[in-house]
């Protein structure tokens, strides 16, 4: 029997972007105070301490600001899938997260390439967001 | 002469000392537990000192397991004024340092034990994905689904950007790892002294790219102590005294550094700056040097947020045994996480290594005329950074 895959347990500040996953729909937080978008959600905007965050859907498009290639897994579920990516991706709204590059050439990932959302249904409750090569065009940075 | 005492600067005069570091037995220790391993290096670093557990009112510790400090005050018989569990990784005893500065500048404490253990590697407790926490957690929630391991990940991603940006070469990080045992090898404490090359580096198995298996710091088993009190207190004791001339901390995350928009400026450099200052000492009084070396490419980068090299530079300074016995940098000389050992967390080593650097007790790997250290404590992931400035008294 394979292993389980850790996944998230959603909360209340972040039940509509695991919502949102699951509709495939990539959400962020932007402050209707002061604009700033924030990543992960917060019951608060972390930039003017106000209670106004709002969901904003992004456009699922992005840069990676650096990756790594595992070729240990880093739990027993990830055991079949060495060697896999994680990359943290600069969201072209500036917020970082984390997710696999997917669907892709793991020859080709390089910092700065452009990357475009996906959506791996992992359960019927869990959407992950992921993320795949956008052609080949590169960034400057 | 030192500044503060010729009047040169504005650095304050120091106020404390260490006056008791030891460990406790190394490497591996089956059936032995990281509370048998902090007490037997308390009871060594407190008879250095020439004092009793009944002189400590002050006690530091950090372990795995929950109430660190209440523990040890119970199997040391200790009644402590003042007690501190600062748990923040790597770094946390080096903050224990700074905590117990501030608290017998304060009156509240006059001799501070600052205690450490871990038998993570007889216990194979060690995973690279980290320790599992709670589901609803940020980490569990935007992190741990991807496969990320931690903290290992983060400082791969972080070479690879640096690689990225620089061109510094998987060959510049196994040089790290070579200094390190080279240093090793003078240690008749270290667990790994056999000699190692570039190329056993390079073709040890790749964990995460692009840092392989001796890029990475030891698993041991191993705890460690040190004593903390006043200058005025420390002159009538045993051992010669080590003053902490600066300290400067900060925190930023925990295990998801979005934040952090530049992954190579992470903070160090500001509590370099604090510290050293404090201190009233330039890069060029520093005569021996420990850095936190988890990670070949974390010693690169440390190295340049330390102010010790220009940012991009630290791949060729570490190169052509620059870092080595023989080089002109001596650092990490009792051979580093990577080589003398590494029970989950360095800090209070680094600081153990240094005393005895500046107390001239290092023999085959003496650096001489050591009179200033700096050593510099990590946390998690780039989460947190220490830097401790200390002189022989």
């Amino acid at each position: 029997m394979s292993a389980t895959r850790p996944l998230p347990q959603a909360i209340d500040e972040t039940k509509p972007y695991w919502d949102a996953a699951r509709a495939g729909k990539l959400l962020v937080q932007k402050c209707s105070s002061c604009g700033t978008y924030q990543f992960y959600p917060r019951s608060y905007c972390i930039a003017c301490m106000s209670d106004k965050v709002s969901w904003v859907e992004a456009s699922g498009k992005g840069m990676i600001y650096t990756f790594t290639i595992n070729h240990r897994p880093a739990n027993e579920y990830m055991k079949d899938k060495v060697p896999y990516a994680v990359a943290a991706i600069d969201l072209d709204e500036g917020v970082r997260l984390l997710a696999n590059i997917v669907e892709s050439d793991l020859k080709a990932i390089k910092c700065g390439a452009r990357v475009q959302v996906v959506f791996e249904k992992v359960t019927d409750e869990i959407t992950l967001p992921q993320f795949k090569l956008a052609g080949s065009a590169l960034s400057q940075s | 002469m030192n500044d503060w005492e010729t009047g040169r600067t504005m650095a304050a005069k120091p106020r404390v000392a260490i006056v008791g570091a030891a460990e406790s037995d190394l490497g591996k220790t089956p059936g032995r537990t990281a509370l048998q391993l902090q007490a037997q290096a308390a009871r060594l670093a407190v008879m250095e000192a020439g004092l009793t557990f009944k002189d400590i009112d002050g006690v530091f510790a950090h372990t795995e397991g929950v109430f660190p400090s209440l523990l040890m005050t119970e199997y040391l018989g200790i009644k402590a004024k003042y007690a501190d569990s600062t748990s923040a990784g790597g770094l946390s005893n080096c903050s224990h340092i700074v905590h117990a500065m501030g608290a017998i500048e304060a009156g509240l404490c006059s001799v501070a034990l600052i205690t450490y253990g871990s038998t993570q590697a007889s216990d194979a407790s060690r995973k690279l994905g980290g320790v599992a926490d709670d589901p609803r957690s940020p980490r569990s929630q935007f992190v741990t689904p991807y496969g990320q391991m931690t903290p290992l990940g983060y400082y791969a991603m972080a070479a690879q950007r640096h690689m990225h940006q620089y061109g510094t070469r998987p060959e510049q990080l196994a040089e790290v790892a070579v200094s390190a045992r080279k240093w090793a090898q003078l240690n008749p404490r270290a667990y790994r002294r056999e000699p190692l090359t570039i190329e056993e580096v390079l073709s040890s198995p790749m964990i995460a790219e692009p840092l392989h298996v001796r890029d990475c710091c030891l698993v041991t088993d191993g705890g460690g102590a040190l004593v903390v009190t006043s200058v005025d207190r420390s002159k009538s004791l045993k051992k010669k005294p080590v003053y902490v001339t600066g300290a400067a901390e900060n925190q930023s995350h925990q295990f998801t550094p979005f934040a952090v928009k530049d992954w190579l400026d992470t903070g160090l450099a500001a509590t370099a700056q604090r510290a050293m200052q404090m201190a009233g000492v330039t890069h060029k009084d520093i005569d021996v040097v420990q850095i936190y070396d988890h990670f070949t490419s974390g010693v690169i980068q440390a190295l340049e947020e330390l102010g010790f090299c220009k940012r991009g530079e630290g791949g060729a300074f570490v190169t052509g045994g620059h870092i080595a016995p023989g080089g002109t940098f001596p650092m990490n000389t009792s051979g580093g996480g990577l080589s003398y050992g590494h029970p989950g967390m360095f800090g209070i080593f680094l600081i153990i290594e240094a005393v005895r650097q500046l107390r001239g007790e290092c023999g085959e790997r003496q650096v001489k005329d050591a009179e200033i250290a700096l050593c510099q404590g990590a946390s998690v992931v780039f989460s947190g950074h220490t830097t401790l400035v200390l002189q022989r008294g």
